[in-house]
């Protein structure tokens, strides 16, 4: 008989057992026990964040931009109520999370204890999945389960919720190969037939578009959607959560989409005849008014690994439920034995339609400026960088100058909080970006009130010498509230001004960090070149930019995608 | 759905979540412990219920989800009812009781309590013919489902 593992021992063998080399952190009495083994043993690093929203989005960003999952690790109580923000961020996004709480003993629970709450039932609406441990024999399989079920079908975040007592009792330890649950069995290869009619309506097309969101990037899929992209010649529009799943330098690129996207994009969604949408969900910011995006005369393909997804907003003609990478390849396995060929002729004319939407040059500011503009940063950034870095952004104004004007040729290379819009997201998310990828260039756009919201962080990158490069494009406002007031509030700045902003350079510096900062366009180059040459350090950048720009093209809220308003 | 814990509350949470109603739901064990089945009324377009059944498909405890409308199917609710019964009232509740079969399952010498099982306006139209006044108290499970003939819901 083997010798019996305490359920403290059980967590840490069954992360060892998973291969996660990496967790997010902090400790408290619920986990004390769990933190006692993780003292006792080398193969799992715990990364001490400053604030467990930031453990959150650290094993966030670190998932993302390694597709493995990531796992935090937080206390009972204020813990787990911290990590609330940073779970539904991930929930939103679909992206694939094991969280490890600890609880009040089983004895107390439901007694009011010290440091209690009802994680089950507060995660609930924003997990794939929870578990409350009441068997320390449960734990091993809850915990292969919280994996598993993380990473298939559409991922998502999984909560295991550890009572205090079930980390002291001891049972064997046995770490299952593989679960079966008879009530989740995702769907991953696409119907046949349905694969087959797609084909078919996608050669038929006189004004094709492809619409690609973020499953393409979940499911790994970017290379087989350039190669069905440029095995049709058809246009490619990205989601804010889809790109680099197709290369945005190419020609065939029509930008991002949505409500802060290009012209070209928006103007051929509107105006196609046959939309492939692959991983992507038809949200509000993306189609904006449903009721004006529906024309009867256009044909959508959609595929999806969630069914849930498919016609909730947007009904569609034929449905492929499936995992984005399968489908594709069949489609174009489909498509290269099909006798029919796609419409050169009709083709050639949609792209001539597209070439005059895309001359309005919808993304053109003021580059004579003499005050920096923050599109230009953005600009010389994907030029120092040579279009390599991972790049994460928070929440704002400074996250759609990023979509418009880094071009991404390369999947889970942008890291940002596309569904919930959590500020604070970005230095977090790029701690966890550095960790996993510790020779990337690692950027983080953001804006002087997003920054703050998890400005703690640059003491774990000072602990960890993470060394991020920080480009804060500080306009001394919540540009995009501000941005709102304008257009849609008379111009009433209510509480949008950011004042009493500390002195980012004694901030960044206070910590140990290189602090510059920008006041100047002429000067932008320079500071971006030399804070990256500092290979091994923390560089914030404090570029103090035009206060009075604005977001185009923009489709404003219940607005159809063809009523932009342009610069 | 799976027999455990927080299933039901994952159910209901979903519901109001999403802004869905639910009309009645009843709930229990099957004759496998490890399953309980529940019956969900809910009122909706056809697009509305279709959402509505994919979430609860996606719901990992839940197992399977048949919407009983797409077939021929039998609906039960069993009500309790306490009604004022004093005189002349004892004899037209008792009548009205036989008349929708029900039974009086308790007796005091001013009140009766009625068991009456059927579909869910059977059970209404029983509330609508006793008067108003008269009723002390009800108690309804909701529907339960089951196809007709060889239409089985097994997992």
């Amino acid at each position: 008989m083997s010798v019996e593992l305490t359920g403290a021992e059980i967590t840490i063998r069954c992360l060892q057992e998973e291969g996660v080399q990496c967790i997010f952190g902090y400790p408290g009495g619920a986990v004390l026990f769990i933190y006692d083994e993780l003292f006792k043993q080398d193969k799992v690093r715990h990364i001490l964040v400053r604030h467990e929203q930031a453990a959150l989005h650290a094993a966030d960003g670190y998932a993302r931009s390694s597709n493995k999952v990531g796992v935090a690790l937080v206390t009972s109580g204020p813990g787990l109520t911290n990590a609330v923000t940073g779970i539904a961020t991930a929930y939103m996004d679909s992206i694939p999370l094991v969280v490890i709480s600890g609880q009040v003993p089983t004895s107390a629970i439901g007694l009011d204890a010290f440091q209690e709450v009802d994680t089950v039932g507060i995660t609930r609406p924003c997990v794939k999945h929870n578990f409350l441990v009441k068997d320390v024999k449960d734990l091993a399989l809850t915990i292969k389960k919280a994996f598993y079920i993380a990473a298939s079908g559409r991922p998502g975040p999984v909560l295991v919720d550890i009572p205090k007592d079930i980390t002291q009792h001891k049972t064997q330890f046995v770490y299952p190969d593989k679960v079966v649950m008879r009530s989740y069995n995702p769907v991953i290869k696409g119907h046949t037939r349905q694969i087959k009619k797609a084909a078919e309506l996608i050669l038929s097309a006189k004004r094709p578009m492809i619409y690609a969101g973020g499953g393409v990037i979940l499911s790994d899929a970017a290379a087989q959607l350039t190669e069905l992209t440029q095995l049709l010649n058809f246009p490619c529009t990205m989601t804010l959560m889809g790109l680099g799943g197709y290369p945005a330098s190419d020609r065939q690129s029509l930008g991002m989409l949505g409500m802060h996207g290009t012209y070209e994009a928006n103007m051929a969604m509107q105006y196609c005849d046959v939309l492939v949408a692959v991983g992507a969900r038809f949200d509000d910011r993306v189609i904006g008014n449903p009721k004006h995006f529906y024309n009867e005369n256009r044909k959508i393909v959609h595929i999806d690994i969630d069914p849930s997804s498919i016609s909730k907003r947007v009904k569609v003609d034929v449905p492929i439920v499936g995992d984005v990478l399968d489908v594709l390849k069949e489609l174009i396995k489909v498509l290269k034995t099909e006798k029919e060929k796609t419409d050169p002729v009709a083709l050639k004319e949609w792209w001539k339609q597209i070439e005059l939407w895309r001359e309005r040059d919808c993304l053109k500011f003021d580059r004579e400026s003499k005050i920096i503009k923050p599109q230009m940063v953005i600009e010389k950034l994907f030029h120092a960088t040579k279009g390599d870095a991972f790049v994460t952004s928070d929440v704002g104004q400074h996250q759609m100058w990023a979509a418009q004007f880094y071009k991404f040729d390369k999947p889970r290379r942008w890291i940002n909080s596309g569904g919930l819009g959590t500020m604070g997201f970005g230095m977090p998310a790029a701690m966890g970006v550095q960790l996993a990828n510790p020779k990337g260039k690692v950027a983080c756009i953001t804006g002087e009130a997003s920054i703050q919201m998890c400005i703690q962080e640059l003491s774990t990158c000072k602990q960890y010498k993470l060394p991020l490069k920080i480009v804060n494009l500080n306009n001394r406002y919540m540009g995009m509230v501000r941005q709102w007031q304008e257009f849609f509030h008379g111009n009433r700045y209510a509480e949008s001004y950011m004042d009493a902003l500390p002195d980012f350079i004694k901030l960044a510096e206070s910590y140990g960090h290189v602090g510059i900062r920008i006041e100047h366009p002429e000067d932008v180059e320079d500071a971006l070149k030399e804070a990256f040459k500092l290979k091994d350090r923390l560089v914030f950048m404090d570029f103090i930019t035009d206060q009075t720009e604005n977001v185009f093209p923009m489709v404003p809220g219940g607005k159809g995608l063809s009523e932009m308003i342009l610069v | 759905m799976e027999n455990e814990a927080g299933a039901l509350s994952r159910v209901a949470g979903l519901f109001s979540a999403r802004g869905y109603n639910i009309e009645s739901l009843s709930v229990a064990p099957t004759e496998d412990p490890t399953l309980s089945r529940m019956t969900l009324v809910t009122i909706g377009s056809d697009d509305v219920v279709e959402q509505v059944t994919k979430q609860l498909n996606k719901l990992i405890e839940v197992v399977k989800v048949i919407d009983l409308n797409d077939g021929n199917h039998i609906e039960r609710e069993l009500m309790l009812v306490k009604v004022r019964a004093t005189e002349s009232d004892r004899e037209e509740i008792k009548r009205l009781t036989e008349i929708f079969r029900g039974s009086i399952i308790d007796v005091t010498d001013k009140s009766y309590t009625i068991e009456l099982t059927g579909t869910s306006s059977k059970l209404d139209a029983f509330l609508d013919a006793v008067k108003r006044s008269a009723i002390l108290e009800t108690v309804r499970t909701g529907a339960s489902g089951i196809g007709r003939g060889d239409w089985i819901l097994k997992v």
